[in-house]
């Protein structure tokens, strides 16, 4: 058993670097104060032990030091700080040109579809050197989307869409967990993610089980749920027509103006009410319980697919 | 001394037991409660331990396993950890340390064991019955729509023992400022009381918060009010927000009381007067008025704006200011003392160097790039053990030890309790520190199954947990040993200052034959006749 100890984990995205660079430095700040506390104390513990004829010097204290021991640690705290959050602010945002894949988590497995139309289980093959963006929600409880070769992590929720994005680096297999406790068979609640060069991946999208893509299943599943009859350029003036949307400003019978991305689109099949197009009468009935969490997939696929001179 | 009445021998029989109103006795009965739930909590540890031996879940199933570490923090958490050293150490010693006859109100002090028993109750029955499996979290909606295990017995149980923490705080803080003895102002009062009175607040203040959200997550399992369940319209990562304002200062009560015991034992044990005694103080507020403003620092891959968590993570950062101040100046403190190794300065030891690992930890989980990786990882689960266990524990045992002669007028064997005081630190080590490993590899925390190549730190951290638990075991066999058959201790035989070192051991239950009154400094161990001249 002790071939396989390792004691550092494997580095395959781009922002792994990143993260273990600034985990050395802590480490490294973490070490030198550890060893100058455990140092002075062994050395304060011996050398003034405790001998017969010598007592104790009185010392109250000095706002000198005290100071420089609050000042000195603020500093590299400021420091970590910084470093962090930045880090953190710089890989919030996924490059633009991300292929998009969804994820749903349920107890216990982890269902993935692609664009092209493949669904996994437990298993997620990414291209090698493109930016892929995860847009997760969960059945049921909350789980976490864990790969902790990618150093990313992010909870996956109930009731909404949370998005994460990573590039891999290296082809290879690594471990993708759930992170966040959700029942029974937690710990089962894991798999693998596989890393391909760019045209070994479109062989396997190619070879997969011939599908029809999201966008195709999304159109075929928004027809049967009537949502043509006021969606659609022609359709009266019932509901804004959704073509080239995805993407854009939304100006709301409120004032506000909301971006159309995944979550907008989503709350706005399953609580209509909760933000109106200005200048539409808020008439459209709620779709919940109606559609899957795959099927809602399918239809934001469908929607993101609808460009300007696509029709 | 026999003959001499004191607050043990005054009288006899369970009655006077259970309807005590003497803090002192209150304290033992407290002693006695946690120290059953500590060892079943251990208990529980041992069991996850030997689970986590091998790769595949094959000693317990899935769901026990889950029970267990939920029970596990229920129980470490809510019915040890938090009442630990307030409960026990706090309500014997508060008064005896400020020269009061008693705490403010004597029967609130036993009403709120009762309460704490009623509520250790609930959660044991819970236990009994087939156990709870939602992580001592609760996060929603898990406990509260999909879990069909005893949510409602054990969140009735930390309801209820809740108020019993509110009652305590309310019971020190009014002691603090209105039974001190003539002369003890608030900067001649021993640390512990500072650290006390920080906790204290956080309890008074805290506390309601998780008792509301715990309500409001048995509403919602019992009767399908939509709060945190989306299916209801609710929102799930409101009742982290609710958990965490109270359980992130939960950390801080079990952790500023244990700084309060170690600024009493340093000093003690250097026999000198403690380096930066008002930095001490205010930083026990600091760290208790800070760990109110950090708790979003639990959800930084919630969901949760990325702009809330560059807040947050800068407010977590600052608690590491007061909490260092602390460390350097009991390193300050060591500094030209003369310096004895007796066990509670072992403890003392250990604490110091267990906190500054934890402590400095802790910084890699408020650095929010770094914390994406590490979070609910076997990384966190070794920080936290480092502060509660490494921190809060060691503190209490060198605390339990400290005070022994006081508490029941006998010595416990010196060896003995070295011994184990040095298996207690070796066994912890070797159980958390190969953990930080772990949680950085990636290996996800209330894992019952795990991949292969993790094992060989799991079995070095199950071997240290079984040292660990010996070392544990050492002192609960000689601690109930020395009562009968230590040596007399005399009133003080550390020659210590502070109150409570003045009155007899085990002291009368008034504690003091008339109101003493103070005209010096705290920790004045080195009288100004001996003084030296600083060259």
């Amino acid at each position: 058993m002790w071939t396989n100890f390792p004691l550092f984990p494997e580095r395959a995205s781009t922002i792994a670097g990143g993260v273990d660079a600034l985990y050395f430095f802590l480490v490294a700040v973490a070490l030198f104060f550890s060893t100058l506390i455990f140092a002075a104390i062994f050395y304060f513990a011996i050398k003034y032990r405790r001998r017969p004829g010598v007592a104790a010097r009185p010392i109250e204290g000095s706002l000198a030091l005290e100071l420089v021991w609050s000042l000195i640690p603020l500093g590299i705290v400021m420091v970590m700080f910084t470093w962090g959050a930045g880090l953190y602010f710089r890989n919030s945002a996924p490059p633009p040109d991300a292929i998009d894949i969804y994820v749903v988590g349920k107890q216990w497995m982890w269902k993935l579809q692609h664009p092209e139309g493949a669904r996994e289980i437990n298993e997620l093959h990414v291209p090698v050197g493109r930016p892929v963006r995860l847009i997760m929600t969960s059945q049921d409880v909350i789980h976490s989307f864990y790969i902790p070769a990618f150093r990313i992590k992010n909870d996956v929720l109930p009731g909404r869409y949370s998005t994460v994005w990573f590039e891999a680096t290296r082809a290879g297999e690594y471990h993708l967990f759930c992170a966040e406790y959700c029942g029974n068979q937690h710990s089962g609640m894991r798999g693998r993610v596989v890393a391909m060069e760019p045209a070994r991946y479109e062989e396997w999208l190619a070879g997969g089980p011939a599908g029809e893509s999201l966008a195709v299943a999304g159109e075929r599943l928004f027809r049967r749920l009537g949502c043509t009859n006021c969606h659609l350029p022609g359709a009266g003036s019932r509901g804004p027509v959704l073509v080239g949307l995805y993407g854009k400003p939304v100006p709301l019978e409120d004032g506000k103006i909301v971006r159309a991305e995944e979550a907008y689109i989503r709350e706005s099949i399953l609580n209509p009410r909760a933000k109106v197009v200005a200048g539409y009468p808020a008439i459209m009935p709620t779709f919940q319980g109606q559609i899957s969490e795959e099927g809602m997939v399918e239809i934001i696929a469908y929607i993101k697919s609808l460009r300007r001179g696509s029709e | 001394m026999p003959g001499r009445e004191h607050y043990l021998n005054v009288s006899y029989g369970v009655k006077s037991w259970l309807l005590t109103g003497d803090h002192k006795r209150i304290a033992l009965l407290y002693l006695g409660t946690i120290t059953l739930f500590f060892f079943l909590g251990g208990a529980f540890a041992v069991l996850l331990r030997l689970e986590l031996v091998t790769p595949a879940g094959d000693l317990v199933r899935a769901e026990t396993y889950n029970k267990l570490f939920t029970m596990h923090g229920v129980i470490m958490i809510f019915f040890f950890l938090i009442p630990s050293i307030p409960a026990v150490l706090g309500n014997f010693l508060v008064p005896l340390m400020i020269g009061a006859r008693d705490l403010a109100f004597p029967r609130i002090n036993l009403l709120s064991w009762y309460i704490f028993l009623i509520g250790g109750l609930f959660t044991l029955g819970a236990v009994v019955t087939g156990g709870v499996d939602t992580g001592w979290t609760f996060y929603t909606p898990y406990s509260s729509a999909y879990s069909n295990t005893h949510v409602m017995a054990t969140a009735i149980g930390v309801f209820i023992t809740g108020f019993s923490s509110i009652l305590t705080g309310l019971n020190f803080i009014v002691t603090i400022h209105k039974m001190r003895a003539p002369g003890l102002t608030w900067f001649r009062l021993p640390l512990f009381i500072w650290a006390h009175y920080a906790t204290s607040l956080i309890m008074i203040l805290g506390t309601p918060v998780v008792t509301i959200a715990i309500l409001l997550l048995g509403l919602e399992r019992a009767f399908h009010i939509g709060i945190f369940d989306p299916a209801l319209g609710g929102d799930p990562v409101l009742f982290q927000h609710l958990f965490w304002f109270y359980s992130h200062p939960a950390v801080y009560i079990m952790i500023l009381p244990g700084m309060g015991v170690i600024s009493e034992i340093v000093t003690c044990f250097s026999r000198k007067r403690i380096f930066g005694y008002r930095f001490i103080a205010f930083a026990s507020l600091a760290i208790a008025v800070l760990g109110f403003l950090v708790w979003g620092h639990h959800m930084f891959v919630s969901g949760q704006s990325i702009y809330a968590g560059m807040v947050f993570s800068f407010l977590s950062f600052l608690v590491a200011v007061p909490s260092a101040v602390k460390v350097f100046n009991w390193m300050a403190t060591l500094y030209k003392g003369s310096i004895l190794y007796q066990t509670p300065m072992l403890y003392a030891f250990g604490f110091i160097g267990l906190f500054t690992i934890g402590g400095l930890t802790g910084l890699f989980l408020a650095t929010l790039a770094v914390d994406v990786h590490v979070h609910d990882t076997y990384f966190i689960v070794a920080h936290f053990h480092y502060i509660m266990v490494g921190g809060a524990v060691m503190a209490y045992l060198g605390g339990i030890h400290f005070w022994w002669p006081k508490i029941t007028g006998r010595l416990y064997p010196e060896g003995w309790a070295r011994f184990s005081a040095l298996i207690v630190f070796l066994g912890f080590n070797l159980t958390f520190f190969p953990q930080f490993i772990l949680g950085y590899l990636g290996m996800p925390r209330r894992y019952h199954a795990y991949p292969e190549e993790f094992q060989v730190l799991n079995v070095m951290s199950s071997a240290g947990a079984s040292i660990l638990g010996v070392g544990y075991l050492i002192p609960m066999i000689y601690l109930v040993w020395s009562m009968r058959y230590g040596p007399e201790a005399g009133d003080n035989p550390w020659e210590a200052t502070g109150l409570e070192w003045t009155t007899p051991s085990p002291p009368p239950t008034e504690n003091f034959p008339s109101t003493p009154s103070v005209e010096e400094e705290p920790y004045a161990y080195a009288p100004p006749e001996q003084e030296v001249p600083v060259g």
